[in-house]
């Protein structure tokens, strides 16, 4: 028996670990990726092991130089959600050498640029998709509408290795908008989106995620329900979530009410693009947002508010990665602003005052 | 009665169910007991036998020197062996002045000290030196000296003295089995620190999860008006004194002041029953209830234990501790004490000995933090943890002082709920500590500035007096001389001098 007599309390421990957080992210994402993986067929699962490969690669590649043990670092799961996320963040089609270079920039620059984990400023897995969407636009804004496993349409093995390994899939013209790019589009040729919403999706369709869009986004009640497995498991709280998805709703229904040839109304805001995902597993990243509830109010509404603004105004008609970096450089500062109240201090810091009583 | 919610906090594991339906048991009477003079927060008591003194069971070994301190007591008849140098109950493991009591077997009481016959028609003054002299001590484990937290009503207007029996930490059952064996005494000696405070009410408190302690003591409160009995959230730190007086009363203790200063004075439920003893017996405190519990130990016991008991003896008594043992600790686990070794003595504030195993303790190597803001949801001080920690890591204290790191109660819910199993309250202990130095190190050379500034502000008047007086005598001198010299060469002046 040899009794340690090194440190101080406590002298018990919570079970949590950083492992178990990991992966509790990824059981929560699980559920939604399977769907997605299903509805966009076999490319998209090759090009999601694609993702993750490069992503666990990068990341050993990485730790090694720096001196490091890879086997730990990959076995906190951080790098698997880096991967995950990045790849239900490209198209379902996209070709291999996309998700290679954005996960190269995520793992290697995004991440142990900065120091490792816990020391990046922006969320590795929206570096990598922001760096891919301006360097190579046409494959990131080319997406294909589900042609689920095992039904007809859905491609095999060899045209799968084709798509994602060789030629890519937009020369054969099944490429597609997502529904946000199409309203954007057909808002620059003059097309008022009440005209254009006729030829979208049903909000039923968009609910199961039968449109074009990102390899994991466009399945919202699953993943509304792996965010309420995180908060059950209190992984993450509300603030993020609830402040990001309000501000967004309210934001859409707003201008839709004042302007409906210009602006989708709350609902379409919400249920497409990247907004749940968003909502519940990137703004939400640990690492990059900031720690206390009031902080994590402000940084969702300023994602909230920053995806509008980039999806009404900006050049791409998706918003979401933009805004959670430009939230991110924030966050430090929404850190300072942003403390709870220490218990016995007025907000400000001084002493409550004693009761006037003596 | 209504209740008010407290910040943070946590939900350890209790594993009080090792000990909670352990009455309370007597240890047979060790050969020989080690008494440290200082078992209190304050000065250390002053001997008053020597070397080779009979003595009898609850005689004073030792007498309170100066305002915050307790006198120690003979916890059994016998002989002074020594009086020497022993490793102290701390994890520092410094030694400290210690008596050695080898005891005669015959457990003989001295003359007690006469009963207060009705303690609430003495004077507070009476109680609270009758507190002092039975050398009582805040047996929660702050071990703050009582008479002198019951002489607050002095100076505060006080409605309620909050006794409580929160006993938040695991592990520990001590208070939950005083409260249920001792409810009459617990009620009573609270009624009459109630009374030497002057506060109208006294308000137990409770954890829900012991519901039989509640009961026992409601039974009791029924037979006296102005004593209630409330059962509170199970929730860690609730036995924390500031978050107990929040969660019963809604008063928050600004920062720096005293409960007191929001009316509530908070005693533990234990320090209530000694009171009784002393008040209604004239029984020191020469003995305490000590749960003796974790993994490691073969049989878990509640255990009335003389004070200065080693703790292998006492070990020894719950049939030893297994090879699994990897930690042996003072108190609970959030906010005890690791034990320097096994010879060190039971002493006034021991209230529990943990023999922990790794399952319990759960301890692994820390890994980076990942900002998962778990500290800061929990911390029941409303601090920011991380951020402290990371100040204190780049040697940035004033930072860490000014988001707070002074309010911290080293509660360990941040360390305990951190993933990354980063300590952060050895962080917050060290700067505490370091920030303390300082201040105390400025203080001084503030202190030795302005000695040796008056220093030489003595020395420069001195050396101006005899400049002044040099100069006096000079020109006396020179007066005396004209004069002589006019005396002998008069001229017209000298003759209007004349
Ligand atoms: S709980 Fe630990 S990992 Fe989480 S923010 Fe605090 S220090 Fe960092
Ligand atoms: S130890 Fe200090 S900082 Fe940590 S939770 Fe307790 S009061 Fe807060």
């Amino acid at each position: 028996m040899s009794i340690v007599i090194d440190k101080s309390g406590p002298f018990t421990h919570g079970p949590n670990t950083v492992s178990k957080t990991m992966f509790t992210v990824l059981a929560a994402l699980a559920p939604a990726t399977l769907y997605n993986l299903w509805l966009f067929g076999l490319p998209a699962i090759l090009l999601f092991i694609v993702t993750m490969a490069a992503c666990a690669l990068c990341e050993a590649a990485c730790v090694r130089i720096s001196g490091g043990n890879p086997d730990r670092a990959l076995g906190d799961g951080s790098v698997l959600i880096t991967g995950w996320l990045l790849a239900l963040s490209l198209p379902p089609w996209a070709p291999w050498w996309v998700a290679v270079v954005a996960s190269v920039f995520a793992v290697c620059l995004a991440k142990h640029a900065f120091g490792g984990l816990g020391q990046n400023v922006f969320n590795p897995a929206m570096v990598g998709r922001v760096v891919v969407l301006v360097s190579f636009p046409l494959q990131m804004t080319s997406f294909v509408s589900p042609k689920p496993l095992f039904t007809p349409g859905s491609p095999g093995l060899s045209e799968s290795m084709t798509i994602i390994f060789g030629r890519g899939f937009s020369l054969d013209g099944i490429s597609t908008a997502s529904p946000l790019g199409f309203i954007k589009t057909e808002l620059s040729k003059g097309v008022p989106v009440t005209q254009s919403l006729s030829s979208f999706p049903s909000l039923g369709d968009m609910m199961i995620g039968f449109h074009p869009g990102s390899m994991g986004e466009t399945a919202v009640p699953l993943i509304l329900l792996g965010g309420l497995f995180l908060m059950w498991r209190k992984i993450i709280s509300w603030h993020i979530p609830v402040s990001m998805l309000a501000t967004l709703f309210l934001l859409g229904t707003i201008f839709s009410t004042i302007d409906p040839a210009r602006h989708t109304g709350g609902m379409v805001q919400l249920l497409s693009g990247a907004s749940f995902l968003g909502a519940f597993f990137i703004a939400t990243d640990y690492v990059t947002s900031p720690v206390s509830k009031s902080g994590q109010l402000a940084f969702g509404f300023g994602v909230g508010l920053l995806t509008w603004i980039i999806r009404t105004y900006a050049g791409y008609p998706e918003g979401v990665a933009f805004a959670v970096l430009l939230m991110n450089a924030l966050t430090p500062i929404l850190d300072q602003h942003f403390r709870p109240r220490v218990f016995g201090r007025t907000r400000k810091g001084e002493p409550l005052p004693v009761r006037g009583d003596k | 009665m209504k209740l008010f919610p407290i910040l943070g906090g946590i939900h350890p594991e209790y594993r009080k169910e090792l000990t909670s339906e352990k009455a309370i048991v007597a240890l047979p009477l060790p050969k020989t007991l080690y008494l440290p003079l200082q078992q209190h927060m304050g000065a250390p008591a002053n001997t008053t036998v020597s070397v080779g003194d009979e003595v009898k069971k609850g005689q004073v070994l030792a007498k309170a020197q100066g305002a915050i301190s307790a006198a120690v007591h003979a916890p059994t008849s016998g002989r002074i062996a020594a009086i020497t140098e022993m490793t102290a109950p701390h994890p520092s493991g410094l030694p400290q002045l210690t008596i050695m009591l080898d005891s005669d077997g015959k457990d003989e009481w001295a003359e007690p000290m006469a009963a207060i016959a009705d303690p609430f028609a003495a004077s507070a003054n009476e109680i609270k030196t009758r507190v002092a002299e039975a050398g009582i001590v805040g047996l929660g484990g702050a071990t703050f000296p009582s008479a002198v937290k019951l002489g607050l009503g002095g100076q505060h207007k006080l409605e309620i003295l909050l006794l409580n029996g929160a006993e938040c930490e695991p592990y520990l059952t001590c208070d939950d089995r005083v409260m249920r064996e001792f409810a009459a005494q617990v009620v009573d000696g609270a009624r009459i620190m109630a009374h030497a405070l002057g506060a109208p009410k006294v308000i137990i408190a409770v954890e829900d999860n012991k519901p039989q302690a509640v009961e026992s003591l409601k039974a009791e409160a029924a037979k006296t008006p102005n004593v209630e009995v409330v059962g509170v959230p199970v929730q860690y730190p609730m036995g924390a004194e500031r978050h107990l007086t929040q969660a019963v009363t809604g008063r928050e203790t600004p920062a720096r002041k005293l409960t007191a200063d929001v009316g509530v004075v908070v005693h533990n439920v234990a320090t209530a029953r000694a009171v009784h003893q002393a008040v209604r017996l004239g029984r020191p405190l020469v003995s305490r209830v000590v749960t003796v519990s974790g993994g490691g130990v073969a049989e878990p016991k509640n255990i009335e234990v003389p004070l200065g008991t080693k703790v292998s003896e006492l070990l020894d008594f719950c049939g030893g501790i297994s090879k699994a043992t990897k930690r042996v600790i003072s108190g609970g686990p959030m906010m005890g004490q690791p034990l320097p070794s096994l010879d060190v003595a039971v002493v006034k504030g021991t209230s529990g000995i943990l023999a922990l195993t790794q399952s319990e303790t759960n301890e692994h190597a820390s890994s980076p933090c990942i900002r998962c803001g778990s500290c800061v949801t929990y911390c029941p001080c409303g601090l920011v943890p991380v951020e402290m920690a990371s100040f204190i890591r780049n040697d940035k204290l004033d930072l860490a002082a000014k988001i707070g790191v002074q309010d911290c109660v080293s509660c360990g819910s941040c360390s305990y709920i951190c993933p990354s199993h980063i300590p952060l309250v050895h962080f917050f202990n060290y700067a505490k500590g370091k920030i303390a130095a300082l201040d105390r190190e400025r203080r001084k050379t503030e202190q030795t500035k302005s000695l040796v500034e008056a220093h030489n502000a003595r020395l420069e008047r001195q050396a101006q007096a005899k400049r002044e007086a040099a100069a006096k005598a000079k020109a006396a001198k020179e007066a005396a001389e004209a004069a002589a010299a006019a005396q002998a060469q008069p001229t017209i002046e000298g003759g209007a001098n004349a």
